[in-house]
């Protein structure tokens, strides 16, 4: 009883954080605009576009995936996604050349990421996690190995790589946003538009995958089925955030983490938007910080890593002393 | 009624559950005894489809399990399991809420949330129905599970070892509760149970294993007996009928 005076309602929490993504979305739209609006509204929009696409992609995939691993600290990344990313692009520029890798229709080439990692993932989880005796520690292990793997694969091919070309590479595999790849937005967008169905779809057994794999099927969830899915869906998200922005590892942990402490409650209908606005802020805010604070002169991974690492931090102390 | 035919579980070469068939009758309060190891929660766990089976087949009512859709089980066999651990941050009322997720799919309706209020005043939880489950000791929190599979109001429900962590009070409670659910509500109810005098004094029927398969089933009365117990745990004991109810002396 005394315990519910001093809970937030969740629908506040989500409320401030929807009013702080405004917020940001707004700063970054109009602060310091010099010139004709018709160019910064579409110059600026489209970037905007690109990071809500990525804010939103990362938080679900890594929201969803700690639920079905029923883990907090993991992220889709702790299974070589990443490195797989790297290693896509390795290939790609070794096979055809800096000049043809980049003749190829950007399209084609995120249909093609995407369907690898998706394979990828699909064969990994069957074959490691969804079974009866699937066990969540040999299934990272053998992400972190595979990773490694492709990390080294990379690496070694980078070093035989003719010098041009390599700079061509290195130019793919930097998270920038500063360069949101405008061609991908629209496929992007298509793309997210697609798994947001899907997981409405499936947004009840949300919640009830979260009592674990056990509880989950006791109640009726097709377990095996339903993780397998969201795998997938999650695989898509990590490709269209991963290929729009490059690799972006330690934001999902960090807004994943944000969403589940602030948010008074456990249920998927207020943690996913939670966490979807938490990245906007991170994204667009840190974006808006990195222009006209710092005039570009650093990278917006390194303010969002800063600034939400001592966030982080100040939260878990004072959860602990709560 | 629940039919178990042939039903086996090996790992490698070693089967916790070996060619193990017998009914379980509808109604009434079913305890299956026997030491560790002798494959009463694996077998538990196989009926309530949370585990494969490597052989056989379980009949619940007629319908296979391993190939009955999940949530047309759901609303006729519930299952409390042994160690429920839960990374989520639940409160008892969110918990047992989950139990009406068969039917309601997360849309709670004015019935459910009847259901969910009498649980948790069945099992005596009203005052901490808004705390959090790592705020409750843990026979709390043993009750609030039983009151998410009384949510979920099946026809069969089993229980692994529901009397872990109770206190006495609370262990009778607990197994008063369960006698209710068979006598007042017509449930059928299967427990695993470790302590025999429970057994003794609260089943219709009483099912023994050992080794993973079925050593001997019968009344309280038949089973019961210092021959059987013998061979079912090893141990030496006397057995007084007090009332009319056997006790086991199993301590000196």
């Amino acid at each position: 009883m005394q315990a519910d005076i001093k809970r937030v309602s969740p629908a506040g929490t989500l409320l401030v954080t929807a009013v702080l993504a405004l917020l940001s979305m707004l700063a970054f739209m109009t602060l310091g605009a010099k010139g004709s609006w018709a160019f910064i509204l579409s110059f600026r929009g489209t970037k905007l576009a690109g990071m809500i696409l990525v804010a939103y992609a990362i938080a679900v995939s890594t929201i969803l995936f700690q639920t079905i691993s029923g883990n907090r600290i993991l992220t889709p990344s702790i299974i070589g996604f990443d490195a797989m990313y790297a290693l896509l692009q390795t290939v790609m520029v070794f096979a055809l050349g800096a000049a043809g890798a980049n003749a190829v229709d950007p399209r084609l080439q995120f249909v093609i990421e995407t369907a690898a990692m998706v394979g990828f993932s699909v064969l990994l989880f069957r074959a490691l996690f969804s079974g009866a005796t699937g066990s969540l520690h040999l299934l990272m292990l053998v992400g972190i190995i595979l990773g490694g793997l492709f990390r080294s694969l990379s690496s070694f091919l980078q070093r035989i790589l003719d010098p041009n070309e390599f700079v061509v590479l290195q130019d793919r595999l930097f998270a920038s946003f500063n360069t949101v790849n405008a061609d991908l937005l629209g496929i992007s967008a298509v793309a997210v538009a697609a798994v947001t169905f899907v997981l409405w779809r499936l947004f009840p057994t949300f919640d009830v995958l979260s009592l674990g794999r056990e509880s989950a099927i006791g109640l009726g969830v097709d377990h095996h089925r339903t993780v397998t899915i969201l795998l997938v869906l999650i695989a898509v998200l990590v490709s269209v955030s991963t290929a729009l922005v490059g690799p972006v590892t330690f934001f999902g942990l960090l807004v994943a983490s944000l969403a589940w402490q602030i948010t008074p409650t456990a249920s998927h209908r207020f943690v996913l938007p939670i966490a979807v606005c938490l990245a906007i802020v991170t994204l667009v805010g840190g974006q808006v910080i990195l222009e006209r604070l710092f005039a570009f002169n650093t990278a917006l991974s390194i303010v969002i890593e800063f600034v939400g690492g001592l966030v982080f931090i100040f939260l878990l102390v004072r959860g602990s002393a709560r | 009624m629940i039919e178990i035919r042939d039903v086996t579980k090996s790992y490698g070469s070693n089967a916790v559950v070996d060619r193990v068939s017998m009914t379980l009758p509808t109604g009434g309060l079913t305890s299956i005894i026997g030491p560790n190891g002798a494959g009463k929660s694996t077998l538990l766990s196989i009926v309530s489809r949370l585990m494969p089976m490597d052989g056989g087949q379980v009949l619940v009512d007629g319908l296979d399990v391993s190939h009955t859709a999940g949530e047309v089980l759901a609303r006729r066999l519930s299952i409390m399991r042994q160690d429920n651990h839960i990374t989520a941050r639940l409160s008892v009322r969110d918990l047992v809420a989950f139990g009406r997720y068969p039917y309601s799919k997360g849309r709670l309706t004015a019935g459910d949330v009847e259901h969910i209020e009498r649980s948790i005043a069945y099992v005596g939880l009203k005052v901490f129905e808004h705390r959090f489950l790592d705020e409750l000791s843990g026979g709390q929190r043993q009750r609030a599970f039983i009151a998410m599979v009384l949510c979920q109001d099946t026809d069969y429900m089993l229980f692994d070892e529901p009397l872990n962590n109770l206190d006495m009070k609370h262990a009778v409670e607990t197994m008063k509760l369960l006698r209710r659910l068979a006598d007042d509500f017509a449930k059928t109810v299967v427990v695993v149970l470790h302590d025999i005098n429970f057994a003794s004094a609260y089943s219709d029927r009483i099912v023994a294993m050992r080794d993973g398969r079925l050593a001997f089933e019968g009344t309280p009365k038949d089973m019961i007996e210092p021959s059987r117990l013998q061979a079912i745990f090893d141990v030496d004991c006397r057995v007084h009928a007090v009332g009319d109810t056997r006790l086991v002396n199993y301590f000196e």
